[in-house]
């Protein structure tokens, strides 16, 4: 008989341990995977993880990197300060739309003036836009208890909604023949999040993204607000007892995650995007939540996880492209890490071990 | 050494080498927004691949990948079709039309083919289907059928490719029912089978007994057969499962004489930027089986139709016609040119509600 008992303290060893491990069960069972769809499980599994680093075109790959995983690491550091204090906002993919359309409709409003102050107004407006749509549920919650989970997941169908009308109707280019989506920012160069090397993938967003990384690190490791976040988390009863109060630190979590997903937002459609259009959000706001847990809320682990997502989803591409494997299987593939890493979780909290057979 | 210099000396080289190593084999690829197994728009433009394969067997390596977001995943996956030696590529979505004018700009001497948008370039070509003419032959039999007189129309997004259809099945409806009435609820989306099947509840509530849809999944269909008394039509797809009822016919995209030509023309090296809207007479559009639930001479008369408009002696918008607001639109005999229909966005009178802005 195998029993799981709890461990006095959560183990540091499986806390650094877990990802790894969750990595190298998601190779291996991916592979069977693969095997069992009849591609060769160590071609398919070389191909994600080693083609987008190493392979023959990595030097397209590569920068490609940077481009899809800023968004995830900006918007996973925002949501990761929440979630170590209890405070679950689930609704970044809607902060995100929201920093998008506020931002891009910024731009817009100046076209086809060219100014150097255009850009910056932009990025303002884009973390207003996040921040916005985040106090949303932040404000119901502080005054009405209502559940934070509930009220930013649903408000991401709203942004949608509006995400569609903006693309029909305000924003729609007026030179597109009647047809969705806004003028495209990339042929309009004050607006234009451009490279800041040509082919080397850095944006501003990029930029951005390692900015957070650092802020939330000296956040949590040297500044009250984060020992504050941190004791919330950790031990409710004690925060209560020095002084933490619940409604601050609600405003700031959601305020701040929504402003780095409205960021997150204005950089994607400023540049590797380009245009506010019906679909233009495609799930960074609900990866980000994967992106932060894998990297176990840790702003360095979130840069490392946003990189290894970053890499499933470009390799799994070339995969698809070059074995013909379907994109469904990428999906389980993803999906089997997340599984993976909160399963092994157990063993940073439990031990196992053989129970005696105990006589009654 | 620019960037994008850098990516077509790659393209170069790689396209010199898989030359050398196999002369005569044309690499085409194609970028799917949905999965292949939607069971319509993405479902048909594989069928095309599928043909393209068959037809020219050794001849001809195709790759795909589906379900890619548009935007800059489009373009990633557009470039590493390039990369990795594409000789064509065919790009799926409305979407993808600015991924493919950029991926197009660095690949020189890849050609690429973009569905239902209006930019062309050097080696971008745009092609689309006049689906409104399969509208035309659904309005008919719709407006015979219905015994309410309510037909509800499921929309996905308020742009000119919906309208129009909106429009060619409604002048259609009313031409052998004068009563008939449409009934159009936006779902905002292009698949989405939880949304379409409320769409088509709600229709169906209104007291709707035909249900046209232009969206892709089967979800309305399987709240038509539910209700019962409802027909329907597939849509881009067949949707034969559905039949004889509530299925009682469909506009089916076909893809494949297309894609055929298309790749045939970079083999013959004769391939140049071409925008190209075919219909029933080439063959682009389908009109699938008329059920028996149908009675005869509603099928031989939507049948007439359909041959009339393939032969090009009909056009489904010809006048008179006026708009929504009673202003004049077409003269008598008059018909409408490609520009006014490629950016309709006005309805036809008699229809009902406003275009949603």
């Amino acid at each position: 008989m195998i029993v799981l008992e709890k461990r006095p303290q959560p183990s540091r060893a499986w806390s650094m341990a877990t990802p790894l491990v969750a990595v190298l069960a998601t190779m291996f069972f991916g592979g069977l995977l693969f095997a069992a769809l009849g591609k060769n499980p160590v071609e398919a599994i070389g191909t994600i993880f080693w083609e987008p680093l190493f392979g023959e075109y990595a030097f397209y790959y590569r920068p490609q990197l940077l481009v899809k995983g800023a968004p995830l690491v900006l918007i996973a550091i925002g949501l990761s300060l929440g979630f170590r204090a209890g405070i679950w906002n689930i609704g970044a993919e809607g902060q995100y739309i929201m920093g998008a359309i506020v931002g891009a409709g910024v731009g817009l409003a100046f076209y086809p003036m060219e100014a150097f102050y255009i850009f910056p107004l932009m990025v303002v407006a884009g973390a207003l836009g996040g921040w916005a749509w985040a106090m949303i549920p932040a404000f119901l919650k502080v005054r009405f208890g209502t559940n934070e989970i509930l009220v930013s997941l649903m408000l991401v169908y709203v942004a949608e909604q509006l995400l569609a009308s903006m693309s029909l109707g305000l924003l729609k280019n007026p030179e597109g023949f009647g047809f969705p989506g806004s003028r495209n920012l990339q042929s309009y160069g004050s607006a234009h999040n451009a490279e800041l090397i040509e082919g080397s993938g850095m944006h501003w967003g990029v930029v951005a993204a390692l900015i957070a990384v650092i802020f939330a690190y000296v956040l949590l490791n040297r500044h009250m607000t984060g020992f504050h976040i941190r004791l919330t988390g950790e031990a409710p009863r004690a925060a209560r007892f020095a002084g933490v109060r619940p409604a601050r630190l609600i405003l700031f979590c959601l305020g701040v995650s929504g402003a780095l997903a409205g960021l997150a937002g204005l950089f994607e459609v400023s540049g590797p995007s380009g245009q506010v259009s019906i679909d233009f959000n495609v799930g960074y706001g609900f990866t980000a939540i994967i992106v932060a847990f894998l990297g176990r809320l840790h702003p360095v682990g979130i840069l490392l996880a946003g990189g290894l997502m970053a890499l499933t989803y470009i390799g799994g591409e070339i995969a698809q492209g070059s074995l013909g494997l379907p994109a469904a299987a990428i999906q389980v593939f993803q999906g089997m890490l997340l599984f993976f890493l909160l399963a092994l979780d157990l063993l940073t909290n439990y031990r196992i071990r053989a129970a005696r057979k105990e006589v009654a | 050494m620019k960037f994008t210099s850098l990516l077509a000396t790659a393209a170069m080289a790689l396209g010199l080498a898989t030359g050398a190593m196999a002369e005569d084999k044309t690499k085409v690829g194609f970028v799917y927004v949905g999965p292949v197994g939607d069971g319509g728009w993405t479902y048909e433009h594989n069928q095309g691949r599928l043909a393209v394969e068959e037809h020219f067997g050794d001849k001809v390596e195709t790759v795909f990948v589906e379900s890619v977001p548009e935007g800059p995943d489009a373009e990633r996956v557009m470039t590493q079709m390039a990369l990795e030696g594409a000789d064509l590529i065919f790009t799926t979505s409305f979407g993808y039309m600015d991924p493919t004018i950029n991926v197009a700009k660095k690949f020189p001497k890849v050609k690429f083919e973009h569905a239902t948008g209006y930019k062309q370039a050097e080696n971008v070509s745009v092609y689309s289907a006049r689906f409104y003419e399969g509208r035309a032959v659904q309005g008919t039999i719709a407006g015979r059928m219905t015994k309410s007189n309510i037909v509800g129309y499921i929309g996905s997004y308020p742009i000119p490719e919906v309208i129009r259809g909106i429009n060619s099945a409604f002048i259609h409806a009313r031409k052998v029912n004068p009563d008939v009435q449409f009934k159009i609820v936006w779902a905002y989306t292009w698949f989405d089978p939880a949304k379409e099947a409320d769409a088509a509840k709600v229709l169906i509530e209104q007291g709707a007994d035909v249900i046209l849809q232009h969206t892709d999944s089967t979800a309305p269909q399987a709240a038509a057969q539910a209700a019962g008394n409802v027909i329907t039509f597939g849509q881009a797809s067949d949707m034969a499962e559905y039949a004889p009822l509530p299925r009682v016919s469909s506009i089916i995209d076909n893809w494949a004489p297309y894609y055929i030509a298309r790749t045939q023309a970079v083999m013959d090296g004769t391939w140049t930027s071409t925008s190209t809207w075919d219909g029933i007479g080439p063959g682009m559009v389908g009109i699938g089986e008329i059920s028996d639930a149908v009675p005869a001479e509603v099928k031989a008369e939507a049948l007439a139709l359909k041959d009339a408009i393939a032969s090009g002696a009909y056009h489904p918008f010809t006048g008179p016609l006026k708009k929504q607001d009673g202003s004049d639109w077409l003269a008598e005999g008059e018909t409408a040119d490609d520009g006014t229909l490629a950016g309709m966005n006005f309805y036809v009178e008699g229809i009902e509600g406003d275009i949603p802005n």
